[in-house]
């Protein structure tokens, strides 16, 4: 991955780093001093109830918002010094699949690697659709797509140019069981190439597979922040029961369906 | 400005273009209100009012207004639906000519409203519209509607970008679509009461359609085209400066 060591330039600091980020809405403080910093290459998960400002310090973060107080940099870049900078590094993929309904998956991936100056840009979405599974509805509209195929094509396009860091806000929100685990198995694939990933979410099993880092964003303040293992020990040492193990529902359900999709 | 401006804001135009194409019916339904209208106007009013020429050569360049006010609503509806739908913020988020995306509705706008103004002059020319106008007074024609049609987009962008809702992002060409009917686009301004009058002859409209009616004609514009391209410029430039300062708000 040439080109993400090249993008990497500044590699020295973390990929993102916060400090005293804050944003209020007429009386209302979302972001109440927001400190956290991301290695290059690692999951970070932002966890957090629905309205607790995970989605606003992403969109601080991708320079689709100003913030009240505070800095944040992301790639060595400021984000309202250096927006252009800023989002030559990174890519989001919002809370919504923001794809385009009228157009095919196809011509939304070719949209997107034109936007990003890329050569090839038929070539790039031809193997993105593939590696997606969508190659069978390359040429359909996305507003025939499942919930699924709409969220692939989402993340698909955010792949488009490899940038160094990678904006998730809720990917797995909304998707069944199957979808989940593709889009994990896809988040892990991108930090194993040196991408950096950070990921919103309310799921707390979802922060658990996947994060290297885990910080537990609420009422506007980062309350905890650390490794699975380390955020363990906050609580008091596991006591050894005997319990029957019951299978949970989504283990059954995917047992009954297999591999058959 | 960025460097790639030209080539963000072409590939985004395809994008919008291929909205158009796909969905012929936002064509459709923008020239069926100006059509009905001149059905009505030519085969129901038409009689009762005295023009001192033909009604429809009369009527035609209201009718020509009220297309691109019908038609400029759309763009503020596609607008407004990539900000509902996060399209809007991928694009902001990457590294591209930020107002490459209103440019891509602008010109796409261009482009409906000429194909449905096209329609609509060959409806007219079947109702027996006819001009004597030759090359060059038929491109002055052109040429103000298309100004006309730019000024409104960009008056079309604000509603797109700040509105709450679907219904009410189209709702403000109502008023546009209504403009014409207090001017002298249908009727000569010289049967009005005296304060209706005075704003029929002091509305952009006025002077638009004076200008159009006269080219067609062949007939001296006079100083009504200089009105009317004062009124576009300005129109052009307030919703313009209005639309990017919203813009601007949209994106922090």
């Amino acid at each position: 991955m040439t080109t993400l060591i090249e993008k990497n330039r500044q590699s020295a600091g973390p990929a993102i780093r916060v400090r005293g980020l804050e944003k209020s809405y007429g009386k209302l403080e979302v972001l109440r001093g927001v400190d956290f910093d991301v290695a290059r290459g690692s999951i970070f998960a932002l966890l957090g109830s629905n309205g607790a400002g995970k989605t606003t310090t992403i969109r601080i973060l991708a320079t689709l918002l100003k913030a009240d107080a505070g800095t944040a940099a992301v790639n060595g870049f400021d984000v309202t010094t250096q927006g252009g900078q800023v989002r030559g590094s990174i890519s989001l993929t919002g809370q919504f699949a923001a794809v385009d309904e009228i157009l095919s998956g196809r011509e939304n991936l070719i949209l997107v690697a034109k936007l990003r100056h890329l050569e090839d840009p038929a070539a790039i979405a031809d193997s993105l659709l593939d590696r997606f599974s969508l190659t069978d509805a390359a040429t359909r509209r996305v507003s025939t797509y499942s919930g699924g195929m709409r969220r692939r094509l989402d993340i698909a396009m955010s792949l488009i140019g490899d940038s160094p860091v990678i904006f998730l806000d809720e990917p797995t929100a909304g998707l069944d069981p199957e979808a989940r685990i593709e889009v994990w198995q896809m988040v892990k694939e991108l930090a194993g190439s040196g991408t950096t990933v950070l990921l919103t979410t309310q799921y707390l099993d979802e922060a658990e597979q996947l994060a290297d880092r885990i910080a537990i964003l609420h009422q506007g303040r980062i309350i905890a922040n650390g490794t699975l293992a380390e955020l363990k020990q906050l609580f008091p040492p596991a006591e050894v029961e005997y319990v029957e193990k019951q299978p949970t529902l989504e283990e059954i359900f995917l047992a009954i369906i297999g591999d058959r999709r | 400005m960025n460097t790639y401006f030209l080539s963000d804001t072409l590939a985004l135009t395809v994008r919008t273009l291929r909205h158009i194409t796909r969905s012929l019916d936002t064509i459709i339904t923008t020239v069926l209100t100006p059509v009905a209208l001149m059905l009505m106007f030519v085969y129901v009013f038409g009689g009762a009012i005295s023009t001192g020429s033909k009604y429809i050569n009369f009527m035609l360049p209201g009718i020509l207004l009220i297309t691109i006010a019908s038609g400029i609503s759309y763009t503020a509806f596609r607008l407004f639906m990539d900000l509902k739908s996060g399209i809007l913020e991928r694009f902001q988020s990457m590294p591209i000519a930020r107002s490459g995306l209103l440019w891509a509705h602008v010109v796409t706008s261009m482009v409906a409203n000429l194909i449905a103004l096209v329609i609509v002059v060959g409806v007219a020319l079947l109702m027996g519209f006819r001009s004597s106008a030759g090359v060059l007074a038929w491109l002055a024609v052109t040429g103000i509607l298309l100004l006309s049609t730019l000024a409104l987009t960009w008056l079309a962008v604000i509603p797109g970008l700040t509105a709450g809702s679907v219904e009410s992002a189209g709702a403000f060409a109502y008023p546009l679509i209504f403009l014409p009917f207090v001017s002298s686009a249908f009727v000569p301004t010289e049967t009005m009461p005296g304060p209706v009058r005075w704003f029929a002859e002091h509305q952009p409209v006025t002077s638009i359609v004076d200008t159009i009616r006269a080219l067609f004609a062949e007939q001296p514009v006079g100083n009504a085209i200089w009105t009317a391209l004062a009124w576009c410029v300005g129109v052009l430039v307030a919703a313009y400066v209005l639309a990017m300062v919203a813009y601007r708000r949209k994106s922090a």
